[in-house]
């Protein structure tokens, strides 16, 4: 012990090896005050120019000027690596049209619905106007429009909503437009989301494979991780618990808190329905954890198969669960196919959650126009029936023929019932079962056959060879060509 | 030696105030050592006083990690692990095994508590934040009960909020002409979320306008946004990271607190500016705040401006401009200028000039101009707030590519655009809506301020903005934020009006208060000066 003790000659002996620990700490603690001490006082008005002339110097001698942005900003600013985004880039270059450019990429990346275009037209110009400059009186009231409104939308806005989504739900699940707040869309509803639930580190676990948006949406400014929860085709990429549990403890062991669980119902790539027992299981998980339940729902209506859709906020009402934990969200884009009107709404059971949100509609609220817009299409039920009714059978006839189309290229489908895309398996045309061999694929796909469809790996995928395809945007016609572009490949 | 230095003259300090508190003598030293067991008598003195300051030491230490997992947004699991690792191999240093094991206890307590309290679930640290700010209760009470004319005489009139009413009849023409168009183009359709080309050429071609075509703006460096807010938050987001913070002079728009604070993590150095300067900003002051935060280990990236400035109303001279720029080039960080009321300028055509600090950096020539980033709003000078409109104008190509991604979160609606497309890419419409626009804000003003100083109340001279900044120092019954807030009370309750008191806009002087008075009618104006001058007398 003498021979450890630093201080001996201070110390001899007794307690040494504390004591002798606890002195240097001592005179290192004492060395910070002395040099705290030492430093210059803060303003001396004296020294005020000659720092200020110095570091003047410094700056330009040094970095010649050049401002640098914040770290965070860079890996937002570089132009993304996900084959998603490339190929969504690849067809702007290139895109086909049926009459001029017959040679162009064929988009079947993007989740977008243009079946029912006809009948929003038709809507549109009949009502548009009015819609906007709509009044109680009969006068037009420009200040109806144009003045500051409340961010979170209006009352009468969250009412139309709220009917809709029961509406699509099948009339089974009533919302009330206290829980809601509106957004300017679906992506910011995620975020917003993400901002309230989580803090920056902690975790969602998401089934794979998922939207390649999520990881913008959630990653760029939130900082929240998203751990994935790899499911198969096996089980025809149905989440179950024990793979939950298993992401949940092995996170937790790396230290990571789990803040809740997002997942997209109709799944978004597959476009399977997740049955009441799972939704009644992923409940039962997330409040045995006590963690959040985020439903990503936007493809609520774009139903085709003969699975029924259930809502989270239905199994949330129908058990004794705590319902605060969850929180929905959904947009128009899709059902309504109107991405341009920027609307979403977070439908949440917390109050806290709904009252942080409306304070964050500051930065993302739905400009006064596009609410009159639509409050008054969303509350003209004959055409909302007549819309719903013709978009779920366009889909289900445009699904029949693409689905019909590849089977004949020996190309098979996974069994899906709802969204506006399949996912379609394409391993037996792959030249090496990897990840490397379908985004060779991807790539073949792109240059040769003219097709931009989202490989698995984008979706994170842990199976090589899955490719989600968007059928919704084509017409009839575009079929054929799209199947003899693939033949090339086979 | 320094250090023995030091150690020496600790020494030589520490029996003075042990034996002032324990009465002196060296049997006495025994009884005020407090770990008198563990010492004795040994070099009693020096360990006696050097343990308990280890402890304190170690105490800090203890606190500053505890810290970093509950109130910051950043629970590092990096920390917690290698907290955990020292924990295993820590066994000689006895105190920082117990601190150790005490805050992995306290952890595991946050984790059941939610649990055994009905398992309600928490929202994270950073919604909390944002559930208790930013509420403006004036606002509300506004929306409760406001005034009108014939329907609620008696109501509170809005000069809180900034909005302009003046030249709505002329927005009413130009919508009620063009909602026709609306159906045809495609509305319904993905639009690039950061603008339309064709809308961001309206759009520079607009803030050219309100220079008096004195600067080309280039539509490329544009990314349109909904509103100024977003505007403001996603500049500060590309522009600094978690932690640092942002110069703002004061006083200054009380939004800044919210858009760049919320959910960018940043922080803004208030650099107040006084009354006996005319409010100017001064260089000296930005400098002095700028080396102090230094000191404080904080990291300044940029300076935000407001040009006209809110809530002064002034205009920013090209030397003020200047000297912001050499200033900003010489500690290398940003600078956003807030220019949303580029066009919404009142005063005389020679005197009131609007200079943008796009003019400044194009005329220098050795100016890098990254550094340089402009807010717009295109709903603020366009009378049309409900649209939420705004844009970022940036020299910083990272800055422009990391915007136009995130305006994803913050779009514009295609209606919107198309809407906006329709009004500005017609250039007689802007410059009739300008022209009206201008010289119905000088009459408002120069009645609001001739009404104001009929009752003894001077405003400070402006040239810009939809405001007034009047002085209110003689009617406070104490000369501090509490008179200050008493007065504002008064107004809102017995004067029945909504106004924006200084200290909502970090002025340091208490007294001073915010008129926007662009949302009142020719006939309103006589009502809000009676009202104050109700509350005027109140106050004698």
């Amino acid at each position: 012990m003498r021979l450890i003790v630093p201080l001996r000659g201070v110390i001899q002996g007794r307690g040494g090896l504390f004591v002798g620990s606890l002195i240097p700490c001592c005179l290192f603690y004492f060395l910070q005050l002395y040099l705290k001490g030492r430093r210059p006082p803060p303003s001396d008005p004296t020294e005020l120019p000659r720092t200020s002339s110095r570091s003047n110097l410094f700056s330009r001698g040094n970095s010649i000027g050049r401002v640098r942005v914040s770290s965070r900003a860079l890996p937002v600013a570089k132009p993304s690596d996900s084959p998603y985004y490339i190929g969504l880039e690849r067809v702007k270059t290139d895109p086909y049209d049926r009459i001029t450019n017959t040679d162009g990429i064929i988009q079947l990346g993007l989740a977008e619905s243009t079946l029912c275009f006809d009948l929003l037209q038709r809507w549109m110009s009949e009502n548009l106007m009015d819609s906007i400059m709509q009044s109680d009186a009969g006068e037009f009231d420009i200040s109806n429009i144009a003045m500051y409104k409340p961010f979170e939308g209006l009352l009468e806005l969250r009412v139309a909503f709220a009917d809709f989504m029961s509406r699509i739900m099948g009339g089974k699940v009533s919302f009330d437009p206290s829980n809601m707040v509106i957004t300017a869309g679906g992506t910011p509803a995620i975020e917003v989301l993400a901002f309230c639930l989580a803090d920056h580190g902690n975790a969602f676990l998401i089934p794979t494979p998922y939207y390649p948006g999520f990881e913008r949406d959630i990653k760029f400014r939130t900082g929240v991780e998203l751990i994935p929860v790899h499911c198969r085709s096996s089980d025809n990429f149905t989440v179950t618990v024990s793979a939950l549990e298993q992401a949940f403890n092995q996170a937790r062991k790396r230290g990571s808190k789990v803040s809740g669980i997002l997942f997209s119902n109709p799944s978004n790539p597959v476009g399977n329905i997740l049955s009441r027992e799972t939704l009644h299981d992923i409940l039962k998980f997330a409040q045995e954890k006590n963690i959040h339940v985020i439903s990503d729902e936007i493809f609520a209506d774009s139903v085709y198969g003969d699975k029924e859709f259930v809502s989270m906020a239905e199994v949330a009402y129908s058990e004794e669960f705590d319902k605060s934990r969850v929180h929905i969200i959904y947009a128009l884009s899709k059902d309504l196919s109107i991405p341009g009107f920027r609307a979403g709404v977070i439908y949440s059971f917390h109050e806290d959650v709904v009252n942080a949100a409306k304070k964050l509609m500051r930065f993302t609220s739905v400009s006064v126009p596009v609410r009159r817009i639509l409050i008054s299409l969303l509350s003209d039920v004959r055409f909302i029936e007549e819309y719903m009714t013709a978009h779920r059978q366009r889909i289900r006839d445009k699904h029949i023929r693409f689905v019909e189309g590849l089977k004949q290229l020996g190309i098979p489908c996974a069994v899906s019932g709802g969204g506006l895309y399949c996912w379609v398996d394409m391993s037996s045309l792959l030249t090496s079962y990897s990840e490397k061999g379908e985004l060779e694929l991807f790539e073949k796909l792109l240059t040769v056959a003219k097709i931009n469809a989202t490989p698995g790996t984008a979706c994170y995928c842990i199976e090589p060879g899955w490719f989600r395809c968007c059928f919704t945007a084509l017409a009839d016609e575009d079929i054929p060509v799209i199947m003899d572009r693939i033949r090339q490949l086979c | 030696m320094t250090l023995t230095g030091i150690y020496r003259s600790r020494r030589s300090g520490t029996p003075d105030s042990e034996t002032s508190s324990g009465g002196g003598g060296t049997a006495v030293m025994r009884v005020i050592v407090p770990l008198q067991g563990v010492v004795q008598g040994h070099g009693g003195l020096v360990l006696g006083s050097v343990i308990p300051c280890a402890f304190f030491y170690f105490l800090q230490f203890y606190l500053k990690r505890n810290r970093t997992d509950d109130p910051e947004p950043e629970p590092d699991p990096a920390i917690q692990n290698s907290a955990s690792s020292t924990n295993n191999n820590s066994g000689s240093s006895s105190p920082s095994q117990s601190e150790l094991n005490g805050l992995a206890r306290s952890l595991s307590r946050v984790i059941i508590s939610p649990r055994s309290s009905g398992a309600h679930v928490s929202v994270s640290g950073r919604a909390n934040c944002i559930l208790k700010g930013g509420d403006s209760p004036g606002l509300r009470r506004v929306e409760e009960d406001s005034y009108d004319e014939s329907g609620n005489p008696d109501g509170i009139i809005e000069l809180g909020l900034v909005q302009n009413k003046l030249s709505l009849d002329v927005i009413k023409d130009w919508v009620s002409q063009t909602s026709v168009g609306l159906s045809s183009s495609g509305i319904a359709s993905y639009e690039p979320p950061d603008g339309l080309m064709e809308l961001k050429m309206g759009v520079t071609r607009l803030m050219s306008e309100a220079t008096k075509n004195a600067v080309t703006f280039d539509p490329t460096q544009l990314v349109l946004t909904s509103g100024a807010a977003s505007a403001i938050e996603i500049l500060s987001f590309c522009l600094a990271d978690s932690g640092n913070a942002f110069l703002v002079p004061t006083p200054c728009s009380p939004g800044f607190d919210v858009d760049v604070k919320w959910r960018n993590g940043l922080e803004i150095i208030h650099v107040p500016c006084r009354s006996s300067d005319n409010f100017n900003i001064s260089v000296t002051a930005l400098d002095r705040s700028f080396s102090q935060a230094k000191k404080r280990g904080v990291r300044i990236r940029g300076v935000i401006i407001s040009n006209p400035s809110n809530p002064m109303g002034s205009l920013l001279t090209r030397e003020n401009l200047y000297a912001l720029l050499d200033f900003t080039r010489e500690k290398n960080i940003h600078i956003i200028s807030n220019e949303i009321f580029a066009s919404s300028v009142h005063g005389d055509e020679e005197e009131a000039e609007f200079v943008s600090i796009a003019e400044i950096a194009d005329t220098e020539e050795n100016l890098d101009k990254e550094r340089v980033h402009i807010v717009y709003d295109l709903s603020k000078d366009l009378s049309f707030p409900g649209l939420r409109a705004g844009a970022i104008y940036s020299f910083n190509e990272n800055v422009l590519a990391a915007s136009r991604k995130l305006t994803a979160f913050s779009p514009v609606s295609s209606p919107s655009q198309h809407l906006l497309i329709s009004a500005i890419s017609k250039p007689e419409f802007i410059q009739t809506y300008i022209k009206t626009n201008r010289q119905r804000l000088q009459r408002i003003y120069s009645e609001f301020v001739k009404g104001l100083k009929g009752l003894g109340i001077e405003c400070m001279r402006s040239n810009g903005g939809l405001f007034c900044w009047a002085d209110m120092r003689g009617l406070i019954s104490s000369y501090s934020e509490k008179g200050e807030i008493e007065l504002w009370n008064k107004f809102l309750n017995i004067g029945k009006i909504n106004v924006t008191p200084g200290s909502c806009c970090h002025c340091i002087e208490p007294g001073w208060f915010r008129f926007c008075f662009s949302n009142l009618s020719d006939k309103d104006v006589l009502v809000v000066m009676n009202r104050i001058r109700k509350v005027c007398k109140s106050q004698d």
